[in-house]
């Protein structure tokens, strides 16, 4: 035992984790198969430079986010089909911070916008026990309202009643050191290794301090949930919440937790959407981001990681449509069909189980 | 001279319309293995669940190591060293055991787990006490031994010196269980007081140093197990005197309704449960199928209604080939079901009462006219018929479901499957959960349908009533018919040996 | 019964109350006087031509509703509504531009195509969910993604008449004329006509109601939905009304877009009305699943839109405070609901107890 001790103890193991390692195998094929068949066609295209690849890494963290949401909803036994409209709010409340104070500020509200639809959510299904699934699709209606608030800030500071001005854009820069060695690998023209270099470099080029930030909560939501006592009562809520009562663990706190992070993370997606990726709210501008979000946290089978490369999926089919937009539905449309298979296979696997058995378990304490 | 673990005067606790425990009184030696035995709802979880403070004790006292106690959560148990391992496992599938033992009292620095110290504490405490597991695994990947282990762990984690197993070898296979003893025998020998649940005699025997025989809620006797044969034992459970069958008229005729040859299933498991049954029920005979909860009886039941596919084997029903019937088939053929589990299988609470009716007959006249067409206002007749005939108390029939007494909605869907045209009863625990006034009835009800010409196959964990309306009586044990018996002649000895399976039909006369 | 009327009603007044009291505390914070602004949409929404063209937007209001219903009887979650009646429209209006039969045959095909096909994409996920396992909320949105995203923007590039040009006016032929709905009667000079879908949605409403309530199907959807285990145990083989409930819920959606399509716009193109699915899913919620409910929340929801208009035209306060009023009604009436079905049941418990007490006294 004590040979493997340091390899598991109770860290993530990519190793034992089966269903993450097929992720990233099919996160990988997907992207090598639209890459090489665009490479094909065409030997000079750009569509492995770290320019490409820095916009399809900034497009996947709202999808991201939504995704990390979902997860730290649904691990705490609360689906979760509010994150759209949680998300929605961000993409306002963002913008709104930033005009009134800067980007960062604009973040902040979006969280705080986005954790208040998750504490409305959480008031619902934890403490009123409404259907979750009712609940998250009028929680969607009521994202409705932020046209009121639109209405009442945007015209009065340059914009319209569906969209903001243009935001001040938060300063992108070269991570050092990293970013210029990516950079020059990727000017030598070796094959695949440049290209290589090109999508990693997507991580470092042209990036900005949110993006990173946002890009570090991965391992720090896999740490949280899987490495302190809070993450590991707030999953036994959601696995098993008769079992974590009878430890005496207070199952509704840690629902409510659950639901509210979920929120705060749907929301900053939001934000980064508006005040970050496009510089502008605009009413409708997240096109159901949040609903894919949660499609990548069942592809990343609630996990960080896997759901991270999950985004990264729809982040780059999203590059490649701003790029070339008569190109991509096809793509979209393969990449949707590849994902619903992977989905099909995961529910095979895993039957499941969390969303079904646990997701609409109601509480039943004594 | 020995101290007193655990001590329980006169307890006491009722739930509507049932005493589940009638001043029961248990003395628990300091350092053994205390066997608690008794029938299906003799009382026995009821009683660990009080000493365990998952339900109060509406009379009583209870002393640990002599100091007497109030518990109002397990919480308030564990902190007094009291442990519990339920019959239906308390671990999350998808955490690992480590974190499943750990969980609300996990060793922390500033929130952040101390996952080398957890690993090494409980690594100890494992290799203590010979309780081998893999800390790292899935709790999903584990076989049911293996989760047992987990949840002693688990008790022992939080420093419980008295545990309770609530059934614990009910889930295992033998060798399972041959593990299990010896990891009780450790734990006493490490001076841990250890109290069981159980009923297969054989077993009690075995390991116990004292045993405590429990009885509609009694306290029956505390015995050595060198003092007591199995039989002895059987006796004891079963009650001295078993009820008069009463003088009841004979209405059997020859005609055979149900008959079944070498019936099989198979459970999710693959393993078999219901094994090679054959019998056969005759118009106006009560057929009554006596064993302990989890021989097969309930899958049998399934099987011939056809929720459950039969494996192998035939069943005929009014001479037709059944065997692969569905549901729906077996109704219209004229199949009544009275189910075990009656909010589950047999209701739809929110649903007003004639719907209720309507349930099990909805392609059948009078609730449908041509071919599909509901008609409410025959139903509610036929449900005001039911309410009036079976003496369902309630305002009306529009009312739903979950407004009525257990003993009301039981009367109810026994008035509802025996008023269709049917032949064939298969009633699961008719009077389960009910109070006696209701029992009477449904008693009634079942003796007047049997005259008129039905054939019923009961099921029942209680005695009294399979020996006070079966004409004959089947026992089944491990998914086999081990005896067929005469409920006019047969002894409580002899039902409770067959039972729990201390003798089958053969080494007997 | 009185009980049940009681609590029934109560929860969707709760909420209509918690939504004029919440949007009159924004509208006083944000200046504007609710009375005045209240009765100018009540004024305006009361006209004639303001009442045709709040029928016109709730027939599909309420076919979506229906849609929605039918699957919520069962416990299921057709969040996929959306997906369908958009897919159906287009794949209809090509089957319409393409043929032209006499009109009744024309009107049928065309329906018939879009129930068609809005029921096997709804099916798929029914299919999906009794195979698989898989969540009909998941695959659903799952679906609707790939209906509206790819499967419909592929199609309209492929069937468009300018050959997949990226403009607004992208659109398909034309359906034939014996295809098209007439309008009723005008008003406004002709400007607002009243849609004769409104039959076909009236028919759509009735059906379902029977279907529902008064069939053997029916009600083994609606035992289904109460308890699947007991279900069983009666004879109802569950996986087979699942697939069922949502082809029936697919086949309405496939309608939801026609009204639009065959009395307005009479080909499909780029700006085709979305968003209705979701609507469904509001209205649904808010008429409790029954048929008269459905129809007045169809027509709240409708009026709410149309009547809005008002607001931005005289200034008083911006439309989308109808937004938010929307948003509060349904969080308000799916919490109001969720106790008023705990009261109600405690008290029914209540009444069925004195009636024993009384019975045997």
């Amino acid at each position: 035992m004590t040979s493997t001790e340091a390899e598991t103890q109770g860290r993530f193991n990519l190793k034992k984790s089966r269903s993450v390692r097929f992720t990233l195998i099919g996160v990988a094929g997907v992207f090598l198969l639209a890459i090489t068949q665009e490479l094909a066609k065409n030997p000079t295209s750009d569509i492995t430079s770290s320019g490409t690849w820095s916009i399809a890494v900034a497009w996947s963290i709202p999808i991201l986010m939504a995704g990390l949401g979902g997860i730290f909803s649904e691990r705490a036994g609360v689906v979760n089909i509010g994150l759209e409209g949680m998300m929605i709010v961000g993409t306002w409340a963002g913008a709104v911070g930033t005009i009134l104070v800067d980007p960062w500020f604009g973040l902040v509200l979006a969280a705080a916008a986005g954790a208040l639809g998750g504490l409305i959510m959480a008031v619902a299904t934890v403490s009123f026990q409404v259907d979750h699934i009712i609940a998250g699709v009028a929680i969607n209606v009521l994202a409705v309202a932020t046209r009121y608030g639109s209405d009442l800030f945007f015209p009065s500071h340059g914009g319209s009643i569906t969209q903001s001005p243009t935001l001040t854009a938060p300063a992108s820069f070269d991570v050092p050191l990293l970013g210029t060695m990516f950079r020059s690998i990727e000017d030598k023209e070796w094959l695949f290794f440049s290209d290589l270099a090109g999508i990693l470099g997507g991580f470092v080029i042209h990036t900005t301090w949110f993006t990173l930030f946002l890009i570090a909560l991965v391992p720090f939501s896999t740490w949280l949930l899987w490495k302190t006592a809070f993450g590991l009562r707030l999953r036994s809520a959601g696995e098993h919440p008769v079992a974590a009562d009878s430890l005496g663990v207070n199952v509704y706190k840690y629902k409510y937790y659950g639901v509210v992070i979920s929120g705060a993370l749907a929301g900053v997606g939001g934000g980064f959407l508006s005040v970050v990726l496009t510089g502008i709210y605009k009413e409708g501008q997240t096109v159901g981001k949040g609903f894919i979000g949660l499609a990548t946290m069942l592809f990343g089978n609630y996990h960080p990681v896997g759901t991270a490369g999950g985004a990264l999926l729809f982040g780059f089919a999203e590059t490649l449509r701003l790029r070339d937009p008569a190109a991509p539905h096809g793509l979209i449309l393969g990449i949707a069909i590849v994902l619903g298979l992977a989905l099909l296979y995961y529910i095979i696997k895993r039957n499941w189980k969390r969303v079904t058995v646990v997701g609409r378990t109601r509480l039943r304490l004594r | 001279m020995s101290t007193l673990a655990v001590e329980l005067e006169g307890i006491t606790k009722r739930f509507p319309g049932v005493i589940a425990n009638d001043k029961v009184g248990l003395r628990v030696e300091d350092g053994e293995i205390h066997a608690i035995c008794g029938e299906n709802g003799a009382g026995k979880s009821t009683l660990m669940k009080i000493l365990y403070g998952m339900q109060p004790a509406d009379e009583g006292v209870m002393k640990v190591r002599g100091e007497e106690i109030v518990l109002r959560s397990p919480t308030e148990a564990i902190a007094l060293g009291i442990g519990m391992v339920h019959q239906h496992f308390m671990l999350a599938d998808n955490l690992t055991v480590l974190e499943n033992i750990i969980l609300g009292a996990e060793p922390a620095r500033s929130g952040v787990i101390d996952f080398k110290k957890a690993h090494e504490d409980i690594t100890r405490l494992a290799s203590d006490y010979g309780l081998n597991v893999e800390l790292d695994d899935l709790v999903e990947t584990l076989e049911v031994g293996e989760r047992q282990r987990v949840e002693i762990i688990k008790v022992l984690y939080r420093g419980a010196k008295i545990l309770i197993l609530d059934e614990p070898t009910a889930v295992l296979v033998p060798h399972e269980v041959e593990a299990l003893f010896q990891n009780m025998r450790e734990l006493k020998a490490q001076g841990h007081t250890i109290m069981f649940i159980d009923h297969k005699l054989s077993e009690v025997l075995e390991i116990s140093d004292s045993i405590t025989v429990i009885r509609r809620g009694k306290t029956v006797a505390t015995v050595k197990p060198e003092d007591v044969t199995a039989r002895d034992l059987a006796e004891l459970m079963v009650g001295s005197e078993l009820p008069d069958p009463g003088t009841q008229l004979a209405t059997v005729t020859d005609k055979v309704v149900l008959d079944l040859t070498g019936v099989t299933t198979v459970g999710p498991d693959g393993r078999d449960i219901v094994k090679n049954v054959s019998f056969s029920i005759h118009a106006g005979e009560i057929v009554g199928v006596a064993g302990v909860e989890g021989n097969g009886q309930g899958e049998l039941v399934e099987a011939v209604l056809g929720i459950n596919p039969i494996e192998k084997g035939k069943v005929l029903f009014n001479g037709e080939d059944a065997t692969d019937w569905k549901v729906r088939r077996s109704r219209e053929a004229g199949m009544g079901y009275i189910p075990e589990d009656r909010q589950r299988r047999g209701l739809l609470l929110s649903a007003p009462l004639w719907e209720n009716d309507m349930l099990g007959h909805q392609t059948l006249a009078p609730f449908i006219e041509r071919g599909f067409w509901i008609d409410p206002d025959a139903a509610r007749r036929h449900t005001e018929e039911v309410i009036d005939k079976f003496d369902v108390r309630t305002p009306n029939a529009l009312v739903s479901a979950h407004a009525l007494s257990g003993g009301n909605q039981q009367k109810l869907i026994v008035g509802s499957q025996m008023s269709g045209d049917i032949s064939l009863l298969l009633a699961a625990h008719p009077t389960a959960g009910i109070d006696v006034g209701a029992q009477a009835a449904v008693w009634e009800d079942l003796r007047t349908a049997r005259a008129a010409g039905l054939a019923v196959m009961l099921i029942s964990a209680d005695l009294d009533e399979l020996i006070g309306l079966s004409d004959r009586l089947l026992v089944m044990f491990h998914g086999e018919i081990v005896a067929e018996l005469d409920p006019a002649k047969v002894t409580p000895r002899e039902l409770g040996s067959y039972m729990t399976g201390a003798s089958a039909q053969g080494d007997h006369s | 019964m009185i009980t049940r009327i009681k609590y029934t009603l109560a929860a969707p007044a709760i909420a209509l109350l918690a939504a004029v009291i919440f949007s009159s505390v924004v509208l006083l914070a944000t200046g504007v006087s609710p009375i005045e602004a209240f009765s100018n949409m009540a004024e305006y929404g009361s006209r004639g031509v303001t009442l045709v063209a709040v029928l016109n937007r709730s027939i599909p209001f309420f076919i979506s509703g229906i849609a929605v219903a039918i699957g919520f009887k069962m416990n299921l979650f057709n969040i996929g509504v959306e997906g369908q009646y958009i897919l159906a429209a287009i794949v209809a209006a090509k089957v319409g531009s393409s043929v032209d039969l006499p009109a009744p045959l024309q009107i049928t095909l065309i329906l018939v195509t879009a129930m068609t096909v809005g029921a096997l994409w709804s099916g798929l996920a029914g299919v999906m969910k009794t195979s698989r396992g898989v969540h009909e909320v998941i695959s659903t949105i799952m679906l609707n993604a790939i209906a509206v995203a790819g499967v419909t923007a592929f199609l309209l590039r492929r069937w468009s008449v300018d050959g997949g040009s990226q403009s607004l006016e992208t659109k398909l032929p034309e359906i034939s004329e014996s295809g098209w709905f007439p309008v009723l009667f005008t008003v406004d000079n002709g400007r607002v006509g009243l849609s004769s879908f409104i039959f076909v949605a009236i028919v759509v409403g009735v059906v379902f109601h029977f279907f529902v309530e008064r069939t053997r199907w029916g009600y083994d959807l609606r035992a289904t939905g109460i308890s699947a285990t007991s279900a069983e145990s009666s004879g109802v083989n569950p996986k087979r009304t699942v697939i069922l409930a949502m082809v029936l819920s697919g086949a309405i959606a496939g309608l939801v877009g026609m009204s639009e399509l065959l009395t307005f716009e009479h080909n499909y193109n780029l700006r085709f009305v979305q968003g209705i699915g979701f609507t469904g899913i509001a209205v649904a919620l808010l008429g409790r699943n029954n048929l008269a409910g459905i129809a007045v929340s169809a027509f709240v929801f409708a009026w709410l839109d149309v009547a809005s208009g008002v607001l931005e035209v005289r200034g008083d306060a911006p439309r989308a405070v109808v937004g938010l009023m929307t948003g509060v009604v349904i969080l308000a009436a799916v919490i109001a609901y969720a106790v008023m079905e705990r009261k109600r049941a405690e008290e029914e418990l209540r009444t069925a107890s004195e009636a024993i007490e009384e019975v045997s006294t």
